[in-house]
């Protein structure tokens, strides 16, 4: 009775979608409010049938349904029950289900909290919304339904692939799913405004709250997504340069590059045109991402099952939607007004630098996921793109790009004086140099571009505290004064200072991997095994058992100086039902260092092959983002914004719900 | 400055910077990318020695040899033609004889590949695309042999 109530549900959701598609626009074409507002109230009630959808599929997976086909194939009677959770998107329908959640959610909050917008921009963008909404639902009734039955249900399920029975797949995908889609709303205020044919700073005001907490998530969904790969996957690394990496980077640099443009255009009216094709992309690569990942184009760990007829369905989504984004923005953008105007150098200018970076970095991703799909288009040639080809294409981009970062809010609006910023950086220019020859000196000639890298990183750091210091006065005035004026900063400035730290946290932890060392060995009990200043000794194997799986660990005791200070287990867990099995790492956290153990194949002579590394300073790579996370939020909480904040209820409406 | 000259400032440093992007992806392209061969383009195209690039296929059963210090040997196949892979190493938790694999290296001079990575597959389902296609184009692929999930 459940997975039918919630295959209703989606039914019933895609029904308002389609009239929410439609109406509001006639209603902003015939200024009629009533019809307008009808966007307002389908929205909240798309987003509570489709709520209702997903608690259906997650009362099947709770409850253990196996005559639904999608829990039988992807879950086990004695999983844990949080795995039971987290596997309702650990399959292809089930996370296209979260996706359309998010979606709707998006929707109920703009219908909720956009009471402030102009009434017709309200409609269209809900309308847009809608429009997206409604190919997924289509997508999913069609050619990925969840609530499929069997006609006799098995006594057990096929339990979820092992590597995503793990506490990071509960969070990943939501945050990804709700960076991604989030960029949806920009896309549909950019549609909304091509429609009408009129855009202003006010516009730019509108998206940026959306746009910052789709970027927030995204950030940190990314990271999770790393920081998950590295510890489940047993290869030590963060960043594969793998396609499904790369197709949610895209989407981050697109939308990155948006937050800019909207500020100059919220500030000086300039850029207009510009952010518009903006956020037209960065939801476009967020499609192309899903596209990438869903259809089975690529095969990967995200890839649950590949069916043609879904990969030609996403397609024709997303030639709808970017095509005809890209076709009305051709046709109307050359109608907008132009903005104002700068110099080069200064405030604006600086922005331009970073969007004109960001953006060609995006296209030398871009260009690096798709040539290997279509070269084997055209020529049936495989090749595959990997780590190299990043490295000497996307670093060379990023590194100007985070040497202009602190000189960009130092600059003046309109026109500014790179000498003088470059005078009051001298501080960071300092601390980049120290930097340098500390490194130097204390790591050795090994490598050359690893101390510029952690200059680099510091030169970030600090450049982004003399903004601070700069704007505060501090150093100069009395420490009252600094205090009163660090008060009457703008959130967004802290945001900006913080934001722009934590991308230097993240480089210098990924800088600091340079010196991550490794070993791999056979080891038989009670042999030490020596890496950094850390010994190893193999005090031997025991074997657990779990609730779906048995677990064969290895037991180390860690010293430091002949002082033991910790003991770790890696583990190899094999699960039965899907005849597969997982490698578990250790991981001894030292400050932000880390120990990685992770074990390799038992040899007859008793003796196991494990694979140890030390990796210094790992976990800032992770930390960055989350330093990142909070300077948007800092920006997000700015008062300027929040203008999309719901007001007290003194206006009466007049479309009130009788009781 | 007028409106215009602004304009020229801005379109000619960022066709700038798209040039010098292209340049960087064009040069890397030519250097860095790595060709996938199944074992009979290996045996029909004689690759030199020393060139980068993938091959894969199933690892053929009765092969797997363990040597000393995480030393391996086994044979790739794809049906048609064999390639003797050398490997030292940890290799993934699901690499076994009779299962798809995809390997990274070089060939020496004697026509032993020698690979430095070793990739095989996240769980049952999942099986390498190219080697499904280098298998495919030897008949030993029967359509629908992955889609055993699907309940009757």
């Amino acid at each position: 009775m459940i997975p039918e109530l919630g295959h209703y549900a989606l039914v019933l959701a895609l029904a308002l979608g389609l009239i929410q598609s439609i109406v509001p626009l006639i209603g902003a074409l015939s200024r009629d409010a009533a019809l307008m507002r009808l966007g307002t109230s389908t929205a909240v009630m798309q987003f509570a049938f489709v709520s209702a959808a997903f608690a259906a599929l997650t009362v099947c997976y709770v409850t253990s349904d196996f005559s639904v086909v999608n829990v039988f194939e992807n879950s086990h009677s004695m999983m844990p029950l949080i795995y039971k959770f987290t596997s309702v998107w650990g399959n292809h329908e089930g996370s296209m289900l979260l996706w359309v959640l998010i979606l709707a959610l998006f929707g109920a909050m703009v219908a909720l909290f956009g009471n402030n917008l102009p009434e017709t921009l309200k409609a269209n963008v809900l309308a847009v919304q809608s429009w997206i909404a409604c190919a997924f639902y289509l997508f999913i009734l069609l050619t990925s339904n969840p609530f499929l039955r069997l006609a006799q249900a098995p006594v057990e399920g096929r339990d979820l692939n092992p590597i995503l029975q793990d506490i990071g797949l509960a969070i990943h995908p939501p945050l990804l799913y709700l960076g991604y889609v989030g960029f949806s709303i920009a896309f549909s205020f950019a549609i909304a405004a091509l429609i009408e044919g009129r855009i202003d700073a006010a516009w730019a005001r509108w998206v940026r709250p959306w746009t910052l907490a789709a970027w927030m998530c995204l950030t940190v969904g990314i990271a999770m997504g790393s920081y998950w790969a590295y510890y489940e996957l047993g290869w030590g690394g963060f960043w594969f340069w793998d396609p499904v990496e790369n197709a949610s980077l895209m989407p981050w640099l697109a939308g990155t590059a948006l937050l800019h443009s909207a500020v100059v255009m919220e500030k000086r009216n300039a850029l207009k045109i510009w952010t518009l094709l903006l956020a037209i992309l960065a939801f476009s690569l967020s499609l192309i991402g899903t596209f990438l990942v869903r259809s089975g184009v690529l095969t990967s760990v995200h890839t649950f099952a590949s069916d043609p007829a879904r990969g030609v369905f996403i397609l024709a989504i997303l030639v709808f939607f970017i095509g005809g984004g890209l076709t009305l923005f051709a046709w109307r953008a050359p109608m907008l007004k132009q903005g104002g105007l700068f110099a080069p150098v200064s405030r604006e200018g600086a922005l331009v630098f970073n969007n004109l970076f960001l953006t060609t970095a995006c296209l030398t991703v871009f260009v690096g996921t798709l040539y290997p799909l279509a070269l084997e288009a055209f020529t049936n040639e495989k090749i595959s793109v990997g780590a190299p080809f990043f490295n000497l294409t996307f670093a060379p981009l990023f590194i100007p790009l985070l040497f202009a970062m602190p000189f960009g809010p130092l600059l003046a609006w309109k026109r500014g004086d790179v000498l003088g910023v470059a005078q009051r950086l001298m501080a960071a220019f300092a601390a980049g140099l120290v930097a340098i020859m500390v490194t130097f000196v204390v790591m050795g000639m090994s490598s050359a571009l690893a101390p510029l890298g952690i200059g680099l990183a510091l030169y970030v750091m600090t450049g982004a505290l003399v903004d601070l210091a700069e704007r505060t006065n501090l150093f100069r005035a009395p420490l009252s004064t600094v205090r009163m004026r660090a008060a009457g900063l703008p959130r967004s400035t802290w945001g900006t200072a913080v934001a722009h730290f934590g991308i230097a946290v993240t480089l210098f932890g990924i800088v600091c991997q340079t010196w991550a060392s490794e070993r791999i060995v056979a080891l038989k009990p009670t042999q030490v095994v020596t890496l950094a200043d850390y010994d190893l000794t193999f005090d031997g194997m025991t074997q657990h058992s779990g609730p779906n799986f048995r677990e064969l660990a290895a037991k180390f005791t860690v010293r430091s100086g002949g002082v033991v200070i910790g003991t770790m287990e890696p583990s190899k867990r094999s699960f039965a039902s899907r005849n597969s099995s997982t490698t578990e790492a250790a991981l001894l956290t030292r400050g932000v260092s880390q120990l990685y153990l992770s074990l390799g194949d038992t040899n007859e002579d008793g003796s196991i092959a494990i694979r140890l590394y030390h990796k210094p300073m790992v976990l800032l790579i992770w930390l960055g983002s989350l330093v990142m996370m909070f300077g948007g939020g800092l920006s997000l909480s700015d008062r300027r914004l929040r203008i999309g904040a719901p007001k007290p209820a003194t206006k009466s409406s007049s479309l009130q719900p009788a009781e | 400055m007028t409106r215009k000259q602004r304009r020229l400032i801005l379109i000619g440093s960022s066709l700038g910077v798209l040039g010098i992007a292209a340049a960087l992806v064009l040069s890397a392209l030519r250097d860095s990318i790595v060709f996938f061969n199944s074992p009979t383009d290996i045996v029909e195209k004689k690759p030199a020695a020393g060139t980068r690039m993938r091959v894969g296929g199933l690892v053929k059963p009765g092969t797997l040899v363990r040597g000393d210090n995480l030393q391996i040997r086994f044979d790739v196949t794809d049906g048609n033609k064999d390639i003797a892979v050398r490997y030292q190493g940890i290799v993934p938790d699901l690499f076994r004889e009779g299962q798809g694999v995809v390997t990274e290296g070089k060939l020496d001079g004697s026509g032993i590949f020698v690979a430095d990575t070793v990739l095989a597959k996240h769980d049952e389902k999942y099986m390498p695309r190219e080697v499904v296609d280098a298998l495919k184009k030897t008949g030993r692929w029967q359509e629908g042999e992955d889609a055993g999930s699907k309940p009757k």
